[in-house]
């Protein structure tokens, strides 16, 4: 299946502040230097809060991992659950189709989408509340015909049931989600066949039906206050080793500071080059409210430095090699600190080294392919 | 019939307590740390003498794949995957554990990592189970709380984290290596073997890909015995299994019951038997798409287990046992798979890229019965040279059906054929 992204794209993506917490949480998950491993579960954040994945997204999860943006596009468009175009205000009705609800009605299923929604699938209703489309197997074999809708399982359907559903979706309403037809989960509906004894005193719902019920966070694009993540594992270090979960040595300072903050923070402690705490030496190199003569170097042939850099850079007011090239170790530190995203990038990438030769009017390896890409 | 007192995932319609109290009380996280204090070589001997096979569909000794960890680090740190991406057409067995039951998951992550070396485990999930891994992540949550897991799992004195990440709805990344790939943050296309995970998995170091049955089974058997485990099912099949019971029965349901059960005595006794009584079944799917259908005789004398499937050119599989009625359109239903293959087709490998889609539109006429009857060996012959010649399974997953199709219901198919030809209704259709 084609998958492209979308014609009309907003302008802009940033994740809420919840959102960002929630992501930069995440990556925490992976060793050191393995962020890439987080971007399925970051696009999939861009995508409960936007509702579909957007370029802007995708780009920004990109620069917050670190990654190519091709990278990220290769990611986007292989996994089917990321939508590349807008769905239905409401929800996107997901028909499991596969083989079990198949014989089991799917189809009839979606002959009702058909009728009460659009006569193509990924196609927004003419009120704009919904879309559908028929899915692969969604792995609730047992409970067939099912459909996702929202983040919930709609388990044991009928068309009648799921016109039902649709309807009061369509008024506003967050039916329960789970089995329909009186089962509690993936037990026999005629009754218990085993684990008789384990079913006194059972919640209303089963563990699913139950979360959605809990949270309410159903078909709602999501903020990223409805279920905090925590990360125990980040804390288990801060108690007994404080120094160690660094990878670079302290200074004097930084460390006076992070010990300051390891009683009071210990996600922000293990994580030092999240941790917005500044260390005290590094200084602010002056910048400039404007180019001079309004004509800004070309940051880009810096290796290192791409668009999205260079116009941090420009905000931060640095303009030209020179300036770069004149920058000292404190004030290194400085940027280092303060490049929202880019965090270390001027040692890691030698800028300085680099743009003295720029400055001087000489090139580097990179600056002369970077020049002849651009020619061609 | 087994009983409840020897079933693994007493839980598992979550109609108990779900929380860590309530799994202790069901006997888990009982003596976890006196295990892992017997060692390493001792925890895996156990699982070996247990004969449990890897609950994911291959069949493959569960202690053996452990030993080819490496015993001493070269550096590199070692690595445990959980594959939770259970994604095989009638299989929704895993769920239901991640759910209801996670605790057993959860031990057993524990001490199949010790006993491989693995201060880290990862536990990859199909995207679509947002509720699950919401389960699941309190579930972890809360063992963290407990000191369970962290620095001195379980007063164990190893130092264990265990991290939920979740996929994004490829079927594809339930293979090990595609698996490995995704979590590393690509896209999930399988990896030449050798190197094997064992050597050089994800992110290059050592690692053990294990379906969720597989680890959750384990603290069970540890507390029990290896002889308990092996006490059901016929030798070479021991152990319990999670069924996942659907189509055309009366109570579909998911059902733990021993290895080696008769598929009648599954059917009978757990889903109300056949839709129609015994008689009006036509087929069974006994393990999952990807494993060929069995005919109404065979379903007849149908043993559940790997060997005896194995036997009549089936298989296990993830024992998703998904059964047709007489109503059925048996061509039909195959075809639907031959769809979900070429949708699921990562598109690495020519012939099955290619393949997936040439199985699937000559099925599509084979359907309709607009075609002619040299086609079905041609259909047959395409399936033989995708099969066998890809990097993963996917190419013979797709292929299998197909063959299991044309293999019992050949005549149903050249009768479509003819009934298409000739505008008249053919004898089977019209019985």
């Amino acid at each position: 299946m084609l998958r492209r992204l979308h014609k009309e794209q907003p302008s802009h993506f940033a994740f809420t502040p919840a959102n960002q917490t929630w992501a930069e949480a995440q990556i925490s998950k992976y060793p050191e230097g393995r962020q890439a491993s987080a971007i399925i579960p970051l696009f999939w954040r861009a995508h409960e809060q936007e509702g579909w994945l957007t370029r802007p997204a995708i780009e920004y999860v990109c620069d917050m991992l670190d990654m190519p943006f091709i990278r990220g596009l290769e990611v986007a468009t292989f996994y089917f659950m990321f939508k590349l175009e807008p769905r239905g205000t409401i929800a996107n009705i997901q028909i499991c189709g596969t083989t079990s609800c198949m014989i089991c009605g799917a189809e009839d299923l979606v002959a009702v989408c058909k009728e009460l929604i659009a006569e193509k699938p990924h196609t927004v209703s003419a009120d704009g509340k919904f879309s559908w489309e028929e899915v692969e197997c969604l792995g609730a074999c047992s409970n067939a015909p099912m459909a996702q809708i929202g983040k919930d399982y709609y388990e044991d359907l009928t068309a009648d049931s799921l016109r039902d559903l649709i309807a009061r979706f369509s008024k506003g309403e967050v039916p329960v989600p789970g089995p329909q037809n009186g089962r509690y989960a993936a037990e026999p509906l005629g009754g218990l066949t085993s684990l008789k004894e384990y079913e006194a005193g059972r919640k209303p719902y089963n563990a699913s039906a139950q979360a959605a019920v809990d949270i309410g966070d159903t078909v709602k694009r999501i903020d990223g206050a409805e279920v905090p993540i925590l990360t125990p594992w980040l804390g288990k270090s801060s108690a007994d080793q404080p120094a160690e979960v660094t990878d670079k040595p302290m200074t004097e300072a930084q460390e006076a500071a992070s010990d300051k903050a390891a009683n009071t923070d210990a996600v922000k402690k293990a994580r030092p080059p999240q941790a917005d705490e500044k260390p005290v030496v590094a200084v602010k190199p002056e910048g400039l409210t404007a180019a001079r003569d309004g004509k800004a170097d070309d940051l880009k042939l810096i290796k290192g430095i791409g668009p999205k850099l260079e116009t941090l850079c420009n905000s931060l007011g640095f303009y030209h090699f020179d300036q770069i090239a004149n920058w000292t170790a404190e004030q290194v530190a400085w940027v280092d600190e303060n490049l929202e995203g880019f965090k270390g990038r001027v040692t890691r990438d030698t800028w300085v080294a680099q743009a003295k030769i720029l400055a001087k009017g000489g090139e580097t390896e990179f600056s002369r392919r970077a020049d002849k890409g651009s020619d061609g | 019939m087994l009983k409840d007192q020897d079933r693994i995932f007493t839980n598992l319609y979550g109609m108990h307590d779900r929380s860590l109290a309530g799994a202790k009380k069901r006997g888990h996280w009982d003596g976890t740390a006196g295990f892992i204090q017997q060692g390493r070589g001792w925890l895996v001997d156990q699982v070996k003498a247990s004969g449990l096979r890897g609950r994911g569909g291959a069949g493959f000794p569960t202690g053996l794949k452990w030993s080819f960890m490496p015993k001493e680090s070269d550096g590199r740190p070692s690595y445990l995957v959980i594959n939770a991406d259970e994604s095989e057409p009638g299989t929704c067995k895993d769920r239901e554990i991640m759910r209801h039951d996670p605790h057993t998951l959860i031990e057993g992550a524990l001490i199949a990592s010790f006993a491989m070396g693995a201060h880290a485990c990862y536990i990859y999930l199909r995207g679509e189970y947002i509720r699950e891994r919401e389960a699941l992540q309190a579930a972890i949550d809360e063992c963290y709380d407990a000191g369970l897991l962290g620095k001195n799992a379980a007063k164990s004195g190893w130092d264990f984290d265990l991290y939920l990440h979740h996929g994004a709805g490829a079927y594809i990344c339930g293979e090990e290596t595609a698996l490995l790939e995704s979590l590393e943050g690509k896209k999930g296309m399988p990896r030449m073997k050798p190197p094997f995970p064992a050597g050089a998995g994800l992110y290059g170091c050592p690692t053990t890909v294990n379906n969720v049955e597989s680890i959750a089974v384990v603290p069970t058997i540890l507390r029990r015995g290896p002889e308990w485990f092996t006490s059901f099912g016929r030798p070479n099949n021991a152990g319990t299994k999670l069924f996942g019971i659907s189509g055309h029965v009366v109570n579909p349901c998911v059902v733990e019951e021993s290895m080696s059960i008769p598929l009648r005595e599954l059917l009978d006794r757990h889903c109300g038997g056949v839709r129609g009584g015994w008689k009006n079944i036509k087929a069974v799917i006994p393990g999952g798409s990807s494993v060929p259908l069995l005919n109404a005789d065979q379903c007849g004398d149908a043993i559940m287990d790997f060997d005896w499937l194995r036997e009549q050119k089936s298989g296990l599989g993830t024992a998703a046992v998904i059964v047709m009625d007489q109503s059925t359109d048996v061509i039909k239903a195959i075809w639907r798979l031959s769809a979900f293959y070429k949708h699921e087709s990562c598109g690495q490998c020519t012939p099955c890229r290619e393949g997936t889609g040439w199985m699937m539109r000559v099925m599509d006429r084979l359907v309709r019965g607009e075609a002619e009857v040299e086609e079905i060996d041609m259909l047959l012959d395409v399936t033989k040279q995708v099969e066998g010649h890809t990097i993963c399974a996917l190419g013979d997953a797709a292929a299998w059906p197909i063959q299991g199709l044309v293999r019992h219901f050949r005549e149903e198919i050249e009768d479509r054929i003819k009934a298409q030809k000739t505008g008249r209704m053919g004898a089977m259709a019209a019985e």
